[in-house]
């Protein structure tokens, strides 16, 4: 037994204690940061945020493959991109990301940290908000290099992506904190596909039989692009029912993900 | 021994940590823990005090009961009945007053796995009001040079010196780390150790669980052996060893030796036995006065007690003799 007979200085040593949490606003910035730069770092992650919204717009506006209704095919399918690159970001990355925190501790050790859990969200969707204004900025100069004509309100614009973030971050944070992290892994990216195809962001809804469109407009995405495709294709001021639809998608999954979401 | 008596440890201490570090209250004071599964009882009245500035190793068999203990008193998991106060606070109802004043090492996991490590290390500081020098502590465990590597592509061992360093860098008063050497080299065990005893040096309390006996031989003030989801035995290693088995004493001599006379000039309790032609083991309490008798017993028959050896218990000798020796779950 020698440990006990080694210590001198007793607290005068580099480990001498010395608590305390950082201010919040600089742990907030500092989580943001560092999930941000997890995001961008992450390949499959960029493929679902920036390379398949990128290749969609592109591949969709120049080849005549759906029939886009009236107008320039750009103009409808700029504003479905858009709902699409805020899906990918809030619902299907933070979904995939989230599950595999929790899977690997991360969230767990986060928790015994300074850092309290409304600031760690906090700091989410700060990183979830930047990823989209580096989507829309890239998307928007895409748009416009194909020919892109939009109009409309911005307000009602940024109301619609704010309550859509909203809305797909409380669904993808109640998949990855009830489902195991493959899961999630799976089940985001069918639902990312699924509603790829049936939420109006590339087909018109106008397309499907009337039964089912009457089901896929209450989608969360249908409601973004057809808001999104109101304003800024038809200069329309305020979508109201498409915001309506998108604010009780967000009560019901943030209510949801906040009662049942699990730490570990 | 002595028993799983709460607060029964009022050994000295060799060093009290100075200055604010030093609060009235004991490290951790744990009194009745119970935590359910389900049906099944995980820690079943258990009760521990850790005193301040001390190293406090918890022991016991996979399944006892170890890491839920540690996680109740992180806050992780809220007691199903007793009462459990870490630096005097309820870990679950004061937690954010605690947790800017706790270091937590998990015994796996807790990094992004994208995350470099010096990046992650560097980030955990960043939550604190007066970290640790980040470089120096990455040199210091050796992580120099993988700091670029990304946490999924680090070694088990590099792995855990990552958070083990997470769990200091904020200057806690108070660490747990749970089982800080699984799966670690000798050189970055020896490493660990070290910074545990300078931790403990600079008035850190810190409690750790370990499946290795020398581990808590070389670094526990305290030891506490919990089995079933209770403390069965707690003590410094010397006090369970000198108090938890037998002793005994070993010497050799010419084959054939009178036992039946030794016998009778030892204490009642005792035991001799001829082990192998010439080898002799007495078993009983041995003390000096024993150790003088069995001397005094060989100059009267003409004996020379070659290789005359008190054979110490280890730690691990108690261990197995309170815990049993069937292999757990």
């Amino acid at each position: 037994m020698t440990a006990t007979e080694t210590g001198t200085a007793a607290g005068t040593g580099a480990f001498a204690p010395r608590p305390g949490a950082a201010p919040l606003p600089r742990m907030i910035r500092a989580q943001a940061a560092l999930e941000t730069r997890m995001l961008l770092r992450n390949g499959e992650q960029l493929l679902l945020t920036v390379v398949i919204p990128t290749l969609l717009l592109v591949l969709f506006s120049t080849v005549d493959i759906v029939d886009t209704g009236a107008g320039s095919a750009v103009d409808f399918l700029a504003p479905g991109i858009l709902a699409l690159a805020v899906m990918s970001t809030a619902f299907t990355g933070q979904a995939i990301a989230t599950g595999f925190e929790r899977r690997y501790g991360v969230l767990k050790r986060l928790a015994a940290s300074p850092l309290p859990r409304w600031g760690l969200m906090t700091a989410k969707t700060c990183s979830v908000l930047v990823t989209e204004i580096l989507q829309i900025a890239l998307l928007t100069v895409i748009a416009f290099g194909l020919g892109w004509s939009p109009r409309g309100n911005p307000l009602a614009v940024l109301l619609l992506l704010l309550l859509g973030t909203a809305a797909f971050s409380g669904l993808g944070l109640l998949m990855a904190g009830t489902l195991k992290a493959e899961a999630t892994l799976a089940a985001a990216n069918l639902v990312f596909l699924l509603l790829l195809v049936g939420g109006g962001v590339i087909v018109p809804l106008a397309k499907f039989p009337e039964a089912a469109r009457q089901v896929l407009e209450f989608l969360p995405v249908s409601a973004l692009s057809d808001g999104l495709r109101t304003v800024l294709q038809h200069g329309a001021s305020m979508p109201w029912a498409d915001l309506g639809i998108l604010a009780v998608w967000a009560v019901l999954g943030l209510g949801a993900a906040a009662k049942f979401f699990r730490w570990e | 021994m002595r028993s799983s008596s709460p607060g029964g440890t009022p050994r000295t201490r060799p060093l009290a940590p100075a200055g604010g570090t030093t609060g009235p209250e004991p490290a951790v004071e744990i009194t009745g823990l119970v935590k359910r599964y389900g049906a099944k009882a995980a820690v079943d009245g258990l009760d521990l005090t850790v005193a301040r500035g001390s190293v406090t190793a918890v022991l016991g068999p996979n399944g006892a009961g170890k890491t839920t203990t540690v996680e109740t008193c992180e806050g992780y998991r809220r007691p199903d009945a007793g009462r459990v106060r870490v630096l005097g606070l309820d870990p679950v109802a004061d937690a954010a007053a605690l947790r800017p004043r706790i270091g937590v090492m998990l015994q796996s996991g807790g990094v992004y796995a994208g995350a470099r490590a010096e990046e992650m290390l560097r980030h955990t500081a960043s939550l604190h009001a007066h970290p640790l020098d980040v470089g120096g502590l990455v040199e210091r465990l050796g992580l120099g040079s993988c700091g670029r590597t990304p946490y999924r592509r680090l070694s088990g061992g590099q792995q855990q010196r990552l958070a083990l360093a997470m769990a200091v860098v904020g200057r806690p008063e108070l660490v747990f780390l749970d089982e800080p050497t699984a799966g670690l080299d000798p050189q970055a065990r020896h490493a660990t150790w070290d910074l545990v005893r300078e931790l403990r040096a600079d008035g850190v309390s810190c409690v750790l669980t370990t499946h290795f006996m020398d581990e808590a031989e070389q670094l526990a003030d305290d030891v506490a052996i919990i089995d079933g989801g209770r403390v069965i035995a707690q003590g410094s290693p010397e006090e369970l060893c000198r108090g938890g088995a037998e002793n005994s004493l070993r010497f050799t001599g010419r084959p054939g030796l009178d036992l039946a006379s030794l016998l009778k000039a030892l204490p009642a309790d005792s035991a001799a036995t001829e082990l192998a032609v010439g080898t002799y083991r007495v078993h009983g309490k041995i003390d000096p006065q024993l150790l003088a008798t069995v001397a005094s017993w060989c100059a009267q028959n003409g004996v020379m007690p070659d290789a005359i050896a008190v054979e110490r218990h280890t730690l691990e000798d108690v261990f197995l003799e309170l815990t049993g020796k069937e292999l757990r779950a």
